[in-house]
């Protein structure tokens, strides 16, 4: 048995970044997936004729751009374009557009409310603030409040200190912010609700909370806080798909002289004496590592792939109850062409945008409350992309492929599985709700691809088919995550570490939790750190 | 007796009409007397079109001059320092051409064009150096800026655009080639070359069909992502191709007051064009001397820590303790494509051998409050960008 210097368990974008920041220390390392293709949720699929689906998520903003320039990421293919703004439906006919450009955002605006425009500026500098507070510690492990080590102590004033710099007044402000629900955040800047119902999209996406729910204005700044380019809260797409980031990761990997294996799905994790010392996988090979890495979320990595004796006790109920709810879904289409939106002008740029078909708080809300009676939403959240219409890579001339993710969709219905023609009442359900906007688009399907939480969950092994690998709400955030006392990506047992998205700083494709990993691991084996910090904004 | 009036105000190129058409913004500047856009509707937008799908720019107001005669192939080749006659019938070269100080008087394409017969292209105008440079051979020097409309298409769709435009075999041209084609019963020609490090073409048609050009071009590009850009892309796309632009990276030696001020093929990193086994060529005597003593200035391409532009930047030797400086920044962005701080810049011999480390002074402002920082800089040989499929032959779809 070949004893390797570190096992990566999983080769979506966290783990395969972990590896290459390992391989390229000089570490010899071995990256296993359970799929016979990487990427986990950052994946590119081929299910229809000349299409390439990103079947999972489907636009990139969080992406560092410290990690992207480190591992040379562009010479391994990938290339990030940026894409504008987003557009809301309304029921009466009319829609609310939001542009790139930011005199052509403040007219559509004022459109509304005259109230609303002005307001937009001041909304902005609040949000950036916490944007400011939280960007330097994405790339930063978080300090552990009790170990009074030297280290934590540092890093603890640190963040004392940007606290402190707010000034009082933005002090109690952030404490608010958060607390709060983003529908009250949103409720102190404006006064239009189909401009809330838009901006409060991103304070559930990939939640299990309603927009009235407190700690929701937190997921908000997690979506706002990316970047295109120094461009806070621009997002892209990747060229290719979202597959390009694992797959240029992957090659950075390779590059360092790592080593990928496919289809080789862990079973358990090893451990003996206490500390953990390889991977059985699940056909019966076992590999042997100094140090094991996982990148699968906390709790198919301790409840599904640990032995209970291994762990101690209060860790094992504390990731017992980690919240890592279903809460969302994707329908992926073929089309054989583009739909048209009658409401919006022709060759509008809000083609180019994310389009969502709910205008209202109340219908945001309204959505959350089937998700509580344990069905999917039938007047969903739906956060639509047409990536084709950037990106000449993924689909044939002239057709395209259509992005949905859908909130709310739950893991179990009413307790129990998904059975197939409830799926299908499930993607009905979508595209109902698009063709009320588009007459055309019904016609133009070609195929489609339906994604429950249970689809995600067996695919890719996300438990719960939660896209963050766990909810962002403070209780689960900072020194919190995944519990309290690990989260500097030790597992409790020797040689063992964390590095999927249920570390800090979460989901989204960041591959900042796959960095700060490897950061921890090469100071334990007092190898040179090769992970960049932070850039900063100042 | 009939004057014949020079125009007034701005020109305009035959594309003018439908630049504008697709303009946005307002936002124009001038570029040797013509109406040139800085952006037409979106900068960001416009230079993605050349990295993910295609761009188009007119470069009709490049300065261009039709050279001919029984002498052209030797006065070119005595004109420019590297060796010509290795530039056959078909292809194109880029070449600078240096004073008999052997400083540079500007870069730009050669293309010949056929048997004995070349266009140069050139940023800045040179007649008078053209033909004091001339005296002796038997060759005939043509302004034909006006003459001529050209586009640059560029992006890694446009080999598909051009093709579905109908320009069959382009598939067999490579990089620094060009092809002639019937275009409405006029000469289109298509050089693969251009200003952004990426797969891409230049067309080149007689003023009359320019429009037509456009038409068809931008018919057929429909469904592959074609956009117009205008200046400002092309600009952060040259920088991460590591191209030079005259007066921001060098000087025309002949336009400058300042001794020093101006710069040697050698300096700027440009020795590969200057063959000193042509036995004769302008500024080959200070070349070899230079060659011979070391040269004074070194240009440099950085990649520099952080994310902060370094436009501006001086360049020190050290991080802290510095006496003076040792040369500066000239070009620099943040290049969206490769994530890296890049610039190019002018340093003191024996300062910025590839590999070595220097460090740069970025000044930037946040709300008002100006900062400083310090970045260490790695000195690159490579240009930033240089995808494959800029090189491939026949190139691929996207």
């Amino acid at each position: 048995m070949k004893t390797y210097d570190a096992i990566v368990v999983g080769a979506g974008h966290n783990g395969l970044t972990t590896a290459a920041y390992l391989a390229k220390a000089g570490l010899d390392v071995v990256c296993v997936e359970k799929n016979d293709y990487i990427g986990g949720a950052a994946v590119s699929r081929n299910l229809y004729e000349d299409w390439m689906y990103s079947n999972c998520s489907y636009v990139c903003s969080l992406l560092r751009p410290e990690i992207y320039r480190s591992l040379e990421l562009h010479k391994h293919g990938l290339q990030v374009t940026p894409y504008g703004g987003s557009v809301t439906f309304k029921e009466d006919g009319d829609y609310y557009g939001s542009y790139h450009d930011a005199e052509v955002a403040y007219r559509e605006m004022a459109r509304f409310s005259v109230h609303d425009a002005d307001s937009y500026e001041r909304y902005s500098a609040d949000t950036m603030r916490q944007c400011r507070f939280i960007r330097d510690f994405l790339l930063r492990t978080p300090p552990d409040p009790t170990s009074f080590k030297p280290r934590d102590i540092r890093e603890l004033i640190e963040i004392g200190g940007k606290f402190m710099e707010m000034g009082e007044d933005r002090m109690y402000e952030t404490i608010r912010f958060w607390t709060m629900s983003v529908a009250e955040y949103l409720g102190e800047y404006f006064e239009t609700d189909v401009i809330k119902a838009a901006m409060s999209g991103s304070g559930i996406i990939g939640t299990a909370l309603g927009i009235h729910s407190p700690g929701t204005a937190y997921v908000l700044l997690h979506h706002y806080m990316g970047d295109v380019d120094g461009n806070v809260g621009t997002w892209g797409l990747a060229r290719g798909g979202m597959g390009a980031v694992s797959n240029s990761i992957a090659g950075a990997f390779q590059a360092y002289g790592g080593e990928l294996r496919t289809e080789a799905g862990v079973d358990k994790f090893i451990v003996r004496n206490g500390r953990a010392t390889g991977v059985a996988l699940e056909n019966g090979e076992e590999i042997g590592g100094r140090i094991v890495v996982s990148a699968m979320d906390v709790k198919r990595t301790f409840l599904t792939c640990m032995d209970k004796s291994d762990l101690p006790e209060a860790f094992h109920k504390r990731v017992e109850n980690f919240k890592i709810r279903g809460s969302s879904g994707k329908l992926n289409i073929a089309l054989d062409g583009l739909p048209t939106f009658p409401a919006l002008p022709e060759g509008s740029t809000l083609y180019h945008s994310d389009m969502h078909f709910i205008d209202s708080l109340e219908r945001m809300e309204r959505a959350y409350d089937d998700w509580k009676d344990g069905t999917w939403s039938r007047d969903p959240y739906i956060d639509m992309v047409i990536p084709t219409l950037m990106d000449p890579t993924m689909a044939p001339p002239g057709k395209h492929f259509m992005s949905c993710f859908i909130q709310y969709c739950p893991h179990k219905l009413e307790g129990r599985d998904w059975t197939d023609p409830e799926r299908e009442e499930f993607a009905r359900t979508v595209i109902d709700q698009i063709a009320n906007y588009s007459p055309d688009f019904k016609e133009l399907i070609l195929h489609y691809e339906i994604r429950t939480p249970q689809d995600i969950e067996d695919q890719i092994g996300i438990t719960e088919g939660n896209i963050f690998h766990g909810e962002l709400t403070m209780d689960q955030l900072l020194f919190n995550r995944p519990v309290p006392g690990y989260a500097q990506y030790r597992a409790p047992v020797a040689g063992m570490y964390m590095c999927g998205s249920s570390v800090h700083p979460g989901g989204g494709v960041m591959a900042a939790p796959g960095a700060n990993a490897a950061r921890e691991i090469l100071a334990d084996l007092k190898r040179p750190n090769t992970v960049p910090e932070n850039f900063g904004d100042d | 007796m009939k004057i014949q009036e020079v125009h007034q105000g701005r020109l305009h190129s035959p594309f003018y009409s439908r630049l504008s058409a697709l303009d946005t913004l307002n936002q124009w500047h001038e570029w040797k007397g013509y109406s040139s856009a800085d952006a037409l509707y979106c900068e960001d937008m416009e230079y993605f079109a050349i990295r993910n799908a295609t761009a188009v720019f007119d470069l009709t107001p490049m300065t261009k001059y039709r050279i001919t005669g029984p002498d052209a192939p030797d006065y070119i080749d005595r004109l420019v320092t590297r060796d010509m006659g290795k530039i056959k019938p078909g292809r194109v070269a880029y070449a600078v051409w240096c004073d008999d100080r052997g400083q540079v008087i500007d870069d730009g394409t050669i293309f010949h064009l056929r048997e004995g017969e070349y266009r140069l292209c050139s940023q800045e105008r040179h007649m008078a150096w053209l033909q004091t440079a001339a005296i002796g051979f038997d060759v005939s020097i043509v302004l034909e800026t006006a003459d001529v409309a050209a586009l640059a298409v560029q992006g890694p769709t446009s080999f598909t655009v051009l093709s579905k435009m109908g320009l069959d075999g382009l598939e067999d041209l490579k990089p620094f080639g060009l092809m002639n084609f019937d275009f409405d019963g006029a000469d289109l020609m298509v050089s693969r070359t251009g200003f952004t490090g990426d797969l891409g073409y230049e067309l080149w048609i007689e003023p009359g069909k320019a429009e037509l050009l456009w038409d068809a071009l931008f018919e057929a590009g429909k469904l592959y992502g074609i956009r117009a850009m205008g200046t400002h892309a092309l600009e952060l796309a040259r920088i991460e191709a590591g191209y030079l632009a005259a007066y921001q990276d060098f000087l025309p030696a002949d336009a400058t007051v300042r001794a020093g001020r101006t710069r040697s093929p050698l300096e700027l990193g440009l020795g590969w064009l200057v063959d000193f086994k042509k036995p004769n060529f302008n500024g080959r005597r200070a070349l070899a001397e230079e060659k011979r003593r070391g040269s004074t200035w070194r240009l440099v391409k950085l990649d520099i820590e952080g994310n902060k532009a370094a436009h501006h930047s001086y360049i020190f030797a050290k991080e802290k303790g510095n006496k003076r400086e040792i040369g500066f920044v000239t070009s620099a962005a943040w290049s969206p494509v490769c994530k890296q701080n890049i610039a190019i810049g002018t340093v003191r011999m024996p300062h910025g051998a590839v590999g070595s480390n220097v460090w740069v002074e970025i000044y930037y402002q946040r709300e008002m409050h100006w900062s400083r920082a310090m970045a260490r800089a790695t000195v690159v040989d490579k240009p930033f960008w240089f995808p494959p499929r800029r090189s491939a032959t026949p190139p691929g779809p996207y």
